[in-house]
């Protein structure tokens, strides 16, 4: 088992519009990538979990092989910068993820 | 061979960017400069507050360089959603700079364009009534007549289509309201006779600089030739790589989908697109593919005041006081609400973040280990300043001295960095337009006009 963020090149977080909240994964090489995509990890039951995510709130878990990239998209609890918002650009959502344990 | 150069000095006008790197794209003989000033990604306040998202020293600093580049060569200088957020009061206080950079430089003299993207509110209720006017990204977001007066002003995002005039028109320097990012780039291209996809293709990739490179940077310089069937692009500083897939990667920055992006009247996918390394920091993409939506959306975006809010940072670094933080607050917050007995208690909200225990991810935090000290953030949002200012006032006051069980240290609870403790912020905003509405034309609501210099240059349309 190995760490998510120990496998990824790049591992971030960001708003896409003041909605929502998009986390980005890149791998080096197609072997890891296709680890990752292929342990199942990443997938609904998780990313509800990481996030505490409301039925609806999760939009998507996208493989983008030619990137090799994945992307998961969901909506924010509480819209960039207004009250209550505590990440304006929604840069620093990305933690929870990086202890996930790749077999 | 047909071909076409464009110049991405920077990723947002004013972030700045290496005079060498300016230097080296202008000796490629680039047939334009295109520079997006714009984002959402600061938040509701900019577009609500009509304030800009980067200084004016820098904003002048960027714009004197481009202006020069353009009155130079003698090629076209675009601005895309000036100010940052694209409104009236934006492009006003970006013409502004520029009126000034052209009296300080009376040799250069550009023919001088805006184009508005303020949608006024009469026509987006006539579409609101036909149902043409749908949330989107928030579950929620309710659009009346209403939240509109309360709204400051509604920008769109302007595709290629009113660009297109202006350049068709022979302006030398046009600056945009509010514009999808890609657009002015694309607008270049598509004038040129150039294919519509791979022209908004190469937009997505350098309105952003060189954040396609690696080290990637919206601070530095970017080149892309449009080429009949592909675009390539290579940055202008040697030091950064350009590879295949950093350049297929940067189409997942900031958009909700790796492939399909959505802009005004299209719909772009680039998952068949190959990426081919020219060199080591030159890559040729082919495949861009792009389809007209019907009907044709735009995408409007509105903030509205909603609170006032006075803040303070202060640290703890009490070890009894650390380890019963929230406890403390809630009971800070009561007796600030048993203060004010005359003030309703839902009128005002009392809110703390501690930085070093959840401070980032709140409730959602997994880790729950905790420093040696606290960082504690505390606001009053509230209906006005001063009522926010008294309050948190009143906070700041019971919490430095709050009798909490087991204190040993009576003279004080909180290490201020700063006197005065207390931030009167100002208002608080939020998005309260963000929807895609239909419309007949891509142009009848951004209109352009010449602009006079030291002219009242009302607006005309």
């Amino acid at each position: 088992m190995t760490r998510l963020y120990e496998l990824a090149r790049m591992l971030r977080s960001k708003n896409s519009g003041p909605f929502l909240i998009t986390l980005d994964l890149f791998f080096d090489d197609l072997a890891t990538y296709r680890r990752v995509v292929e342990s199942g990890v990443l997938c609904e039951a998780t990313l509800n979990s990481c996030y505490q995510l409301a039925a609806g709130q999760l939009l998507g878990i996208y493989f983008f092989e030619s990137a090799l990239g994945i992307k998961i998209t969901y909506r924010r609890p509480v819209s960039s910068g207004t009250c209550g918002d505590r990440d304006v650009y929604g840069a620093q959502q990305h933690a929870p993820l990086m202890n996930l344990l790749i077999p | 061979m047909k071909k076409l150069t464009i110049l991405s000095p920077c990723g947002i006008l004013g972030y700045g960017f290496p005079d060498a790197s300016f230097a080296y794209g202008l000796s490629q003989k680039p047939d334009a400069i295109v520079v997006d000033a714009g984002s959402t990604d600061a938040g509701p306040h900019k577009l609500g507050a009509r304030t800009a998202i980067v200084s004016r020293r820098a904003a002048k600093k960027d714009l004197l360089r481009i202006i020069k580049g353009g009155c130079e060569l003698g090629i076209p200088v675009l601005i895309g959603s000036a100010g940052g957020s694209g409104g009236e009061s934006h492009v006003r206080w970006t013409m502004d700079i520029i009126e000034e950079i052209l009296t300080e430089h009376p040799d250069w003299q550009p023919k001088t364009a805006v184009i508005w993207a303020d949608i006024p509110n009469e026509a987006i209720l006539a579409q609101l009534d036909e149902g043409k006017v749908v949330p989107l990204d928030a579950l929620e977001l309710p659009l009346d007549e209403q939240v509109l007066g309360q709204t400051t002003g509604v920008v769109a995002q302007m595709g290629i289509e009113p660009i297109l005039e202006v350049l068709q028109a022979g302006a030398d320097l046009i600056v945009c309201g509010r514009a999808y990012d890609p657009a002015p780039f694309a607008a270049v291209g598509v004038l040129h006779g150039f294919d519509l996809a791979l022209s908004y293709h190469l937009g997505k990739v350098l309105e952003c600089g060189a954040l396609c490179c690696n080290p990637g940077t919206t601070k530095d310089c970017m080149l892309g030739v449009l080429y009949e069937d592909c675009f390539e692009v290579y940055p202008c500083d040697e030091k950064r790589l350009c590879t295949p897939t950093s350049v297929a990667a940067h189409t997942f920055y900031e958009k909700d989908h790796p492939y399909l992006l959505h802009g005004p009247g299209i719909a772009m996918d680039l998952s068949l697109c190959s990426f081919e390394a020219l060199s080591r920091n030159r890559v040729r993409v082919k495949g861009s593919r792009l389809s007209a939506t019907d009907p044709y959306q735009i995408k409007l975006e509105g903030a509205r005041k909603v609170a006032y809010r006075t803040f303070v940072v202060a640290g703890v670094r009490d070890p009894l006081l650390v380890s019963q933080i929230e406890e403390v607050e809630v009971l800070v917050r009561e007796s600030v609400q048993e203060q004010y007995p005359e003030i309703e208690r839902d009128a005002y909200s009392i809110n703390f973040i501690n930085y070093g225990k959840d401070g980032v991810m709140g409730s959602l935090e997994p880790e729950h280990s905790v420093g040696h000290e606290l960082g504690v953030v505390f606001e009053v949002l509230a209906p006005t300043q001063e009522l926010a200012n008294a309050l948190c006032a009143s906070v700041r006051s019971t919490f430095m001295h709050y009798g909490y069980e087991g204190r040993k240290a009576t003279a004080g609870n909180l290490a201020f960095p700063f006197a005065p403790s207390d931030i009167p912020f100002g208002a608080v905003y939020a998005f309260s337009v963000y929807h895609l509405m239909d419309v007949d034309s891509p142009t009848a609501l951004f209109p352009w006009q010449w602009w006079e210099r030291g002219g009242s240059n009302d607006k005309t349309v």
